[in-house]
């Protein structure tokens, strides 16, 4: 599985990094961007749906 | 019309009574908040564009896709006058131009938003702001400690009211002796949103006095605070004008204060009316996090406006340019398209997509603050007083206008179980 960051919507609620630090960090100005070049590593698949499903601005795109 | 009395009277006298809230609501009537989520319901069955004539045309749109349509359209929709009062602002050419407005960012439209919000975000990201935590929670056991061994307690009054302003007058560096001061001058302001320019400019005057004293000293002694944070920022390359520090400073009281106050005291409300989750809370305390967001979704506090540029429809509304809208979130936020069983309050809610910090770019800036201040209050109320319940159900107050939230919270401590 794979998380991405559409930066074109996203507005910096924080959500993703909240729920899933593993997945996703945050620049200065609060952006979000994913680690590990959006990999999910085994056993995250839930936190990464978990981050997805909390974005207000439909900002997290999963690709299976 | 020489006072606020004689105003009211005059939209007595022009408007009347409300006879039918879905062809003619009345934002600023004591009744639209109490029964707003009610209100919200049916509108979203029957309009769901409501529309009044009131205040020279307010339009309010009540579903989820309506709401953030608007609120991504800054093409059609200026932000410059976002404040919801019964003064409906006009694009007049008194109004400070576009794309600034009063209070930028929160009043700015594209391209100029995008550079004034810039400014500022570093200071409110999350990692600056968990920085905070251990202050404010802090700040929340000194109230707790001031009201201890009270068998009543205004959870409003007491204890929600003091936790935002006190935080932002420590961020930004300002006397922590000041703060009953400070408090008086702010909520002087934020309660004067209906009051004729000649009543609520005296107002507005003494706090941007008090601000301009307080950026004088840090002028002279500049140290490690959101002050000196803004006396050193740039834009365009060149320092913030002295009228954009005091103007971006007078905007963090603003926007940050009823609000997270009111976030806080609808909370602890929902809590004081509803054992079963209070208990599952005290019980389960990692649920907290997701309870935090359903209480945000469910009890969203703030609902923004915005001006129609020009003449347009929308989805079958001939809107007007100059017609005020409100973007009421907390009622996107109860949209049962975008959420299931949107009326329960439902404290390990999973997916929760809610919008109480607004969508777009004007997403609330302070948002991380905000989050902090409401987790640790609840947190530590819950902590001090794990059973508590109403203890006058007729004393609860609700907020006017644009910010909603109980302004009296008469709750009573009980024996812990």
């Amino acid at each position: 599985m794979r998380v991405r960051v559409d930066t074109s919507k996203c507005q910096g609620h924080n959500r993703c990094y909240a729920l899933a630090p593993e997945l996703f960090d945050v620049d200065d100005l609060g952006t979000a961007f994913v680690l590990n070049d959006g990999v999910v590593p085994d056993g995250l698949e839930a936190k990464a749906r978990l981050a997805e499903k909390n974005c207000p601005e439909y900002a997290i795109v999963i690709e299976d | 019309m020489a006072d606020i009395k004689d105003l009211e009277t005059y939209f007595n006298e022009v408007y009347g009574p409300v006879a039918d809230w879905m062809t003619d609501f009345d934002h600023a009537n004591p009744a639209y908040n109490e029964n707003a989520h009610a209100l919200w319901d049916e509108m979203r069955d029957k309009c769901p564009v409501a529309h009044t004539t009131r205040y020279g045309g307010t339009w309010l749109p009540v579903t989820h896709e309506y709401v953030s349509e608007i609120a991504y359209d800054t093409d059609r929709f200026t932000s410059r006058s976002v404040v919801v009062s019964r003064m409906k602002p006009s694009l007049a050419p008194d109004m400070p131009p576009a794309p600034i407005g009063t209070a930028p960012p929160i009043s700015s439209d594209p391209p100029f938003h995008h550079d004034a919000r810039r400014v500022m975000l570093p200071a409110f990201a999350p990692k600056k702001i968990a920085a905070w935590e251990a202050d404010v929670r802090a700040l929340c056991n000194e109230l707790l400690d001031s009201v201890a061994g009270q068998e009543v307690i205004d959870a409003a009054v007491d204890y929600a009211q003091h936790i935002p302003v006190n935080v932002i007058a420590r961020m930004l560096g300002f006397p922590l002796e000041d703060s009953d001061l400070f408090r008086k001058f702010v909520h002087d302001v934020l309660e004067g949103v209906d009051e004729p320019v000649h009543v609520r400019q005296p107002k507005f005057d003494r706090l941007f006095d008090y601000i301009s004293v307080q950026i004088e000293e840090h002028q002279a002694n500049p140290r490690e605070d959101l002050t000196s944070f803004l006396l050193n920022a740039t834009i365009y390359d060149q320092p913030l004008s002295m009228r954009h520090v005091a103007g971006s400073i007078v905007l963090l009281l603003l926007a940050g204060i009823d609000t997270t106050w009111s976030a806080i005291g609808s909370s602890i409300w929902h809590l004081a009316t509803t054992p079963a989750d209070r208990e599952r809370l005290v019980r389960e305390p990692e649920l907290m996090p997701t309870a935090i967001e359903e209480f945000l979704r469910a009890y969203a506090p703030v609902t923004m406006a915005r001006l129609v540029k020009e003449d347009i429809d929308f989805h079958g509304c001939p809107m007007k340019a100059e017609d005020w809208v409100l973007l009421p979130f907390p009622a996107a936020n109860r949209d049962p398209k975008e959420f299931a069983d949107a009326d329960k309050v439902i404290i390990d809610r999973e997916e929760n997509r809610h919008s109480a910090f607004g969508l777009g770019i004007h997403r609330c800036m302070g948002s991380n603050l905000a989050r902090l201040e409401l987790t640790i209050a609840v947190e530590e109320f819950l902590k001090r007083y794990p059973n508590f319940e109403l203890s006058d159900t007729a004393g609860v107050k609700w907020s006017n206008g644009q910010i909603r939230g109980p302004r009296k919270l008469p709750v009573r401590i009980l024996p812990n179980k």
